[in-house]
């Protein structure tokens, strides 16, 4: 790709955890450093990645922020920390002497595009949780509320809104793919959803491609962790209403939280870190799960699920409590030579 | 003299501030400021116990597997429940993958671009390890990433993805494997252990492990210096003469870890002066007096911790506590562990120049070269047919310490319940220990002592010496206050 079309981009860790960039460091097909130099980005800094340190880093930004560098893409990953009362200092950038949330408005503003990286960045995420004592904001959200910390009406230099790849940890897929869309030039508001997650795996449910589909299908439930069954109705799982393609596009090889035996707790939604029940256990009401899956009338869900619990095979009803297979997928209609 | 503030320190996962004295062209004193404060010690109390599994991983994307164990342990140890054999071994991999994948991030991508800036460029090595090297653009990165991706798929089946899983749990792990993911589990092994022995070591991980003392290590190098980035990071340090470098009080400790508490495979103990002993979780306490905390006379064990944020507090300056083991400052990582585990290089190294830049280095690839074989055998062990996972009701009133060992050290969560709820939760991470502020009597902690005396290059800046030595502590600063 020609110089001139390169894409700069600096990227900011605030209240968050770190791991959006050590997911994205488990990119595959390529590794990240090819990937970023294939969609034609090139690194101003980043915090896990850089050579730059102390001053020499410092000076980056502030050439930036006075505008004699051009600044193609800023991320944010982790909330910005606006507390105490607003003064910012549960994050001082090192070195700066200025709270973390000074720097982040500025860069904000000088960029063509802000992408927040995580749950955290775009909506505060599991930082704002329990009462969101340290003022973790997202950029433009405060869970589902808009506003964050740069304001509902905040929009990029280039005329785009701030782009939420939300999740807990993202996957690296989802960060690449859309800082290409970036990059490419393919990218405007239609792109995101009504939360600024981009659609192109916001628009996939969770419960996509689901290895436990068919104990879905006849409501067959795992009781314990470890067990095999559907974890809809008594193991807190949210698949079926949580935006992502985890189950479509695999994490690390080959894994999901659902294929890793545990529940999915819709982390790529705002206002996740608090769900007002233990994460693992289903709030239920009248016998009948309080969450239903997307877009799925009550009646039609209650009916189908009653219909589809008579008719559970033994296999499922069995499988359903087990660690492993008890009972294998049977042959019926072909006889043995 | 002159007085320096030198941030944002960048590579140390997080973010960090150090404060440097500086008089005839060295550090005089440190002062070590972390600067970010986001209160999981807050926002863990009143919720159901189980949810911390769910919070405590999100304290630190690096050491997120480690969080999960020692909240798991922790309400195991409530709940008085023994996880089943699977389940641990299963959890041992988890624990020992994210280890191995974290000391060769550090190495890779932390530590090595530092010896690639200009003001080594009259080194005769200079060139080829820019080459090697440099941050983003070296050719060892690329490989480096590919081949961590490829050995963290070990994650993809065991925790469903890394990091932030839900897999591990206090009586074993969600994850019941079966018998052809075992078999996949051994080959990524294989193909993970390939690399380490053709890019990394140019030579078996059983001849690393077998090397028993500071003299083995400099013959092994010296048989082929050119074979393996290991040689050729011994190579530069041999020349900056890393050995030299960041030495702090030569306290240092380890819970122990992998297998049955029992019988850890690395022995649990401290190592004071060159003599080995038994740790006592009932002598940590924890100090505020230099931190951004509410002011509290006392210094308390974690059980009774408390954590009331005070930017005000004049004496503060940093949000981190002051851990002390009866009072004393302990450092800890991958060479306390593999030291007082007996290790005979490790051993061999400490007691000739304690812990420094060089041995703080070595220790984490003997621990990769002792891993990686012991996760071979924990993969073969798995039982498909045994169950993965126990459960058990958690008491109403009931308290449980849980304590792990990170890539980068000793890693702690102690929880009390109260109502059936999460009445007090504490967690005292690595890189609190290592990079401790001072406490009450004013001692300074680990890196503070070890930043003393670093050199000062005439018109630096951010002195390379203390860039060298503060990452030579693979700090994790998102633990560090959590």
């Amino acid at each position: 790709m020609a110089r001139e079309a390169r894409k700069s981009l600096l990227w900011l860790q605030s209240g968050g955890c770190g791991g959006c960039t050590l997911s994205l460091f488990c990119a595959e097909g390529p590794d990240l450093v090819t990937a970023l130099d294939s969609i034609g980005i090139d690194l101003l800094w980043h915090p896990s990645m850089s050579e730059d340190s102390g001053a020499s880093a410092l000076a980056v930004m502030e050439e930036v922020i006075a505008g004699r560098r051009h600044l193609d893409i800023f991320c944010l990953e982790g909330a910005v920390m606006t507390g105490p009362n607003g003064s910012g200092r549960f994050h001082m950038m090192g070195g700066s002497g200025k709270p973390m949330m000074w720097w982040i408005g500025e860069l904000a503003r000088a960029a063509d595009h802000v992408v927040a990286v995580g749950s955290c960045a775009a909506f505060g995420g599991i930082t704002a949780a329990n009462g969101n004592a340290t003022g973790a904001r997202g950029l433009v959200f405060d869970g589902r509320a808009e506003g964050g910390f740069l304001g509902s009406g905040f929009s990029a230099r280039a005329g785009t809104d701030v782009i939420n790849v939300a999740g807990c940890p993202t996957h690296p897929g989802w960060v690449i793919e859309a800082l290409s869309q970036i990059a490419s030039g393919h990218w405007d508001n239609t792109a995101a959803d009504g939360f600024g997650r981009p659609r192109a795996y916001a628009d996939h449910l969770v419960h996509h491609g689901c290895p436990r589909n068919e104990y879905y299908e006849f409501k067959a439930s795992a009781e314990q962790p470890s067990d095999l069954g559907c974890m809809m109705e008594h193991l807190g799982c949210k698949g079926t209403q949580a935006h992502a393609d985890c189950n479509t596009r695999p994490w690390n090889g080959a894994g999901s939280c659902l294929k890793g035996g545990y529940a999915c707790i819709n982390c790529t939604a705002p206002g996740f870190e608090e769900p007002g029940h233990a994460f693992a256990s289903t709030p239920k009401f009248a016998g009948i799960p309080v969450g239903l899956p997307a877009d799925m009338p009550k009646a039609w869900f209650v009916a189908l699920a009653s219909l589809s619990k008579a008719a559970t095979p033994k296999r499922l009803r069995e499988n359903a409590v087990s660690h492993r297979q008890v009972v294998p997928p049977s042959d019926r209609g072909l006889t043995k030579k | 003299m002159t007085r320096r503030i030198i941030g944002p320190f960048n590579r140390v996962e997080g973010d960090l501030e150090v404060k440097v004295e500086i008089a005839d062209g060295a550090v005089r004193e440190a002062w070590v400021t972390s600067p970010l404060y986001r209160g999981f010690e807050h926002i863990l109390r009143g919720k159901p116990p189980r949810d911390a599994l769910v919070y405590a991983p999100r304290i630190c994307g690096i050491c997120s597997v480690s969080q999960s164990v020692a909240a798991a342990r922790a309400i195991a140890a409530a709940q008085e429940l023994t996880p089943v054999p699977n389940g641990l071994f299963a959890t041992d991999l988890m624990l020992a993958a994210e280890n191995v994948a974290d000391h060769l991030t550090h190495f890779y991508m932390f530590f090595m671009p530092d010896v690639c800036r200009e003001v080594y460029a009259s080194e005769p090595w200079h060139a080829a390890a820019v080459e090697r090297f440099r941050a983003v653009k070296g050719e060892a990165v690329p490989p480096f990433l590919a081949a961590r991706a490829g050995f963290l798929h070990l994650m993809g089946i065991l925790a469903g993805k890394w990091p932030h899983t839900l897999a591990i749990q206090p009586g074993g792990s969600t994850r019941p494997v079966e018998v052809q993911e075992q078999v996949r589990l051994s080959l990524i092994l294989a193909g993970f252990r390939q690399f380490l022995e053709r890019q990394v070591f140019g030579g078996t991980l059983e001849a690393f492990a077998a090397l028993s003392s500071p003299d083995d290590l400099d013959a092994w190098h010296a048989a082929d210096p050119g074979r393996g980035d290991l040689r050729r990071f011994l190579t530069i340090a041999r020349s900056l003469e890393f050995e030299g470098l960041g030495r702090a009080a030569d306290r240092f400790m380890s819970y122990g870890s992998f297998g049955p508490e029992d019988r850890r495979l690395f022995a649990p103990g401290t190592l004071v002066a060159g003599r080995r002993g038994a740790v006592e979780p009932a002598q940590i306490t924890e100090d505020v007096s230099h931190g951004w905390m509410g002011v509290d006379t006392v210094a308390r064990h974690p059980f009774d911790g408390m954590t009331v944020p005070d930017a005000d507090n004049p004496a503060g300056y940093s949000w981190c506590k002051a851990p002390r083991l009866d009072g004393a400052t302990m450092e800890v990582g991958a060479l306390a562990r593999q030291a007082i585990d007996g290790q005979p290089l490790a051993f061999g190294l400490v007691a000739s120049g304690g812990g420094n830049v060089l041995s703080r280095i070595v220790a984490r690839f003997i621990e990769v070269a002792r891993l990686v074989p012991a996760m071979e055998s924990w993969a073969r062990a798995l039982d498909p047919r045994e169950p993965f996972c126990d459960t058990r009701a958690i008491a109403d009133e009931c308290e449980g310490m849980g304590l792990a060992e990170a890539a980068r050290g000793s890693l702690g969560h102690w929880v009390k319940i109260r109502k059936g709820y999460i009445h007090n939760y504490q967690i005292i991470a690595p890189t609190t220990w290592n990079f401790s502020p001072r406490d009450r009597g004013g001692a300074p902690g680990p890196l503070e002592q070890a930043l003393a005396g670093a050199p000062v290059r005439p018109g630096e800046t951010d002195p390379v010496a203390v860039q060298h030595i503060v990452r030579s502590f693979d700090p994790c600063m998102v633990c560090t206050v959590h």
